[in-house]
């Protein structure tokens, strides 16, 4: 079995319309599964419910999510609490506001150890030490005792993949990592999460809205439109053929610099009038409002 | 008298105030260090560089939001380097600019019209109603757009009011500030498309600023590359694309992810 | 819009509602003392002392709140008190937010030595203990109804400069600011036409607030006799003669105070309703 699974998956905002529509996904250990769709697609409320960090105004209506085969929402809320600290971890989108400006690195690596683990602080200390030379820091103890404005952003989002990295997760959601940085560091920056992702033999769950990164680093992926999965496929089939005109308008607005005429070309308005029909559709077959 | 622009060993300091000492003065940091340039008429020149290239510093201080501590701007043959405020005042509807964040840029308590009306009223449009739905028709936005507030509109969409404000007056130069990176693959492209058809059919001249060189590859018709306050290269897209003379050229290349599994990347 | 701010909303409409619907019942009924009130907030009927709300037994009716110690009529005391209270807010109210509001904008837009000039003046006024100050100020030039509002004033602009100056100052750092300069705008425009109606919420909050705190600064000043003379009635001077008679007659106490307390909680909720009014993103 899968170590993420989740069940036809509802999202809706509370006294309002639906974010997710019975979304299905599976992600296997060792896997990348992909999450891709424009801004409102949902894409990252799904990594949002996987962890329990939905934002207030928005409830799971309807589905099961099975990580690491126990069923998280019929557990307690504190037991999914604990069970997701111990098993799952994000890397945030902004590392200039994910790390707390008032405390030194070494803490905010160290505290979930120490919190969650139980670890003795010397040994989650020596093993923060580790996971920033991982992540390619060239001195580790200054960078412990630092705070975070005094470090570079490309440096502060290696800091947030040792992070979570830190308890040994075996799924990490991923929820737009680079979209932050610059071209040239978030290159550095895929690669690691790629290498290191790889070595852990982690499960993850990649946000993004840019197919070009979707290519490079991912084995599965999900296409999302309006909180509805149009398309879940291999990679590598995609790419040779997207199955859904609405993703291969999505692939021909993607920036690409080897063939310009094929890249940024805007998503025809048929197309998303069709992919707007799907999800009316949706809505019409389904039992719920 | 084509140029547009001719600026000549620009070098603009800022305090660095993370450095600033408990008593005394913030040391000065270096953001340009004598940049070279023209730009010509109804060019569209690419600015491309990564964090700290000093590329909007750059910007800001073309259309003179920052003043410049050394070197010389001519703009359409006046120098206006340490021109003040008003003496700036009757350039402003030759040069204007787009910037990032529309969120930022577009006040929140102002509606759209009033938004694209408010530089024509300044410099007395006859029509400014009139001139400001017709900039909306030309960035492909309904004229019922007019009436709402900015957070009503999608990102692309507060994008393309901000294009809308800067063409309303007809002006001579554009300066647009990273006005994509902050929008998806979607509404990127289409931001861009605007833009393109406006560059054919107004004959803009524009200075698009970026951090991805794939967007400026597709826009625009001459590239200069921005390395720490240094040009490292400036020429036709066609040529730097095929062979980057600079080995930061080729870095900014070899980091655009194309969209293809098979090509090997990292 | 399916997002949750209809909640937001029907929550604010209630509170703006209620608080202004109160604050025009007393308001007018403050304003119209005169010609509503039943009798003569100074009458004194010896006869008729300490007769207790009509809900009470032993009331008589033509008090239908009671009566004080001097046998004076509680609701036309409360009434003419209420002429007072609301004199105060609205003129100290309006001048604190005037004054204080144009000096913050100011510093916050303009910065240099503009910020440096009313900056400085801030803190050096904002040490000097404004309880103290104001019984000084009125020690000076004179118990009254002016005095009051005076003291008000001086002493409470500071709240309003330095946050709106702190507003102004995130406000200027925007690019619609850097936008209104491209586009050829001066200084003087940009800070109205800009920057203010981005400030406006904030400074009518704090308007709010003030007349609340002005209500209470009136009464507490009423309350040590260091507001206008005892002949005029005022809710912090019934609530002083109350204390003395609370066992006997607690109405004469306690009605003024919970008059009081409505009046400046609803101030206070008018302006979070306000607030949320304002902002087009919650409209």
């Amino acid at each position: 079995m899968s170590f993420l699974r989740i069940e036809n998956l509802s999202v809706a905002i509370r006294g309002g319309g639906p974010l997710l529509r019975r979304v299905s996904l599976e992600v296997a250990a060792g896997e990348v599964m992909a999450l891709v769709g424009e801004s409102g697609a949902g894409k990252s409320m799904i990594g949002k419910a996987v962890l329990g960090i939905l934002p207030r105004a928005a409830q799971i209506t309807e589905g099961r999510i099975w990580l690491d085969g126990e069923d998280l929402l019929a557990l307690s809320a504190t037991a999914r609490r604990q069970r997701i600290g111990a098993k799952a971890a994000l890397i945030p989108q902004d590392p200039l506001t994910a790390l707390n400006p008032v405390r030194r690195i070494a803490p905010q690596i160290t505290d979930r150890l120490v919190d969650i683990l139980g670890w003795d602080r010397a040994k989650a200390e020596a093993r923060a030490r580790d996971l920033l030379g991982e992540v390619q820091i060239a001195d580790p103890d200054r960078v412990m005792r630092s705070y975070p404005h005094e470090l570079s952003g490309g440096m502060r989002q290696r800091i947030l993949i040792a992070s979570a990295f830190a308890a040994e997760p075996r799924l990490i959601v991923a929820d737009e990592p680079t979209t932050a940085l610059d071209v040239t560091v978030q290159k550095q920056i895929l690669r690691l999460i790629r290498d290191m992702q790889a070595r852990h033999g982690t499960a993850l769950l990649f946000v993004t809205h840019d197919l070009g990164v979707v290519s490079k680093i991912c084995q599965r992926l999900t296409v999302l439109y309006g909180g509805l999965v149009l398309e879940q496929t291999d990679v590598r089939a995609f790419f040779k053929a997207p199955g859904h005109p609405y993703s291969a308008a999505l692939l021909a607005a993607t920036p690409r610099h080897d063939d310009p005429e094929a890249s940024l070309n805007p998503v025809p308005e048929a197309v998303i009038a069709a992919a707007q029909a799907e999800v009316a559709a949706f809505d019409r077959s389904a039992p719920h409002g | 008298m084509d140029d547009i622009y001719d600026v000549q060993g620009l070098r603009l300091s800022l305090a660095d105030m993370a450095r600033k000492p408990l008593f005394g003065p913030a040391p000065r940091l270096e953001i340009l260090k004598g940049p070279t340039f023209r730009i010509r008429r109804g060019e569209v020149v690419g600015i491309v560089g990564g964090s700290g290239s000093g590329k909007s510093t750059l910007g800001r201080a073309l259309v003179r939001l920052l003043e410049p501590s050394a070197g010389t701007i001519r703009f359409e043959g006046a120098d206006i380097t340490h021109l003040d405020d008003a003496a700036l005042r009757p350039l402003r509807r030759r040069m204007q600019m787009i910037f990032q964040d529309p969120m930022s840029s577009l006040n929140p308590r102002h509606r759209v019209g009033q938004i694209i009306a408010a530089p024509l009223v300044l410099h007395g449009d006859d029509d400014p109603r009139r001139r400001a739905l017709e900039a909306l028709d030309q960035v492909g936005l309904p004229r019922g757009f007019a009436t709402r507030y900015p957070h009503e509109l999608s990102g692309g969409q507060r994008q393309r009011v901000g294009i809308a404000r800067a063409i309303a007056l007809r002006p001579d130069f554009i300066l647009a500030d990273e006005i994509v990176s902050g929008l998806d693959v979607s509404s990127q492209a289409q931001v861009l498309a605007v833009l393109r058809a406006l560059v054919r059919d107004l004959g803009l001249t524009l200075a698009f600023i970026s951090h991805d060189l794939s967007v400026i590859r597709r826009l625009c018709d001459r590239v200069i590359v921005l390395h720490q306050g240094v040009i490292v290269e400036d020429g036709p897209c066609a040529q730097v694309f095929a062979a980057p003379s600079a080995a930061y050229t080729r870095e900014l290349l070899d980091a655009i992810p194309d969209p293809d599994p098979d090509q090997p990347w990292f | 819009m399916h997002d949750g701010r209809g909640a937001v909303r029907r929550r604010a409409g209630a509170r703006l509602w209620l608080s202004a619907g109160w604050l025009t019942l007393a308001g007018g009924a403050a304003l119209l003392a005169p010609w509503i009130a039943p009798h003569d907030p100074l009458a004194q009927d010896l006869f008729a002392g300490r007769m207790p709300p009509f809900w009470v037994a032993g009331a008589d009716p033509a008090y239908p709140l009671g009566t004080d110690s001097l046998g004076r009529d509680v609701l036309s005391r409360i009434l003419h008190g209420g002429r007072i209270a609301f004199l105060v807010a609205l003129i100290a109210g309006l001048a604190t937010a005037v004054l204080g509001a144009t000096l913050g904008l100011l510093a916050g837009f303009f910065r240099g030595w503009v910020d440096v000039a009313i900056s400085r003046l801030i803190d050096i006024w904002m040490a000097f203990p404004p309880v103290l100050f104001s019984i000084l100020l009125i020690a000076v030039i004179g118990p009254g109804l002016w005095s009051i509002i005076i003291a008000i004033i001086v002493i409470d602009w500071t709240r309003f400069a330095r946050v709106v100056r702190a507003e102004a100052m995130g406000q200027g750092a925007m690019d619609y600011v850097a936008s209104a300069r491209v586009a050829g705008r001066g200084r003087i425009s940009t800070l109205v036409v800009e920057i203010l109606p981005n400030v406006l919420p904030t400074i009518v909050v704090l308007l709010t607030l003030e007349m609340g705190i002005a209500v209470i600064v009136e009464a507490i000043l009423s309350f040590v006799n260091l507001s206008i003379s005892t002949d005029s009635p005022t809710w912090g001077g019934m609530i002083a003669e109350g204390r003395t008679s609370v066992h006997q007659a607690w109405w004469v106490l306690v009605l003024p105070l919970i008059a009081l307390f409505l009046t400046v909680l609803a101030f206070s909720q008018l302006g979070e309703g306000l607030k949320d009014r304002f902002d087009p993103v919650l409209r």
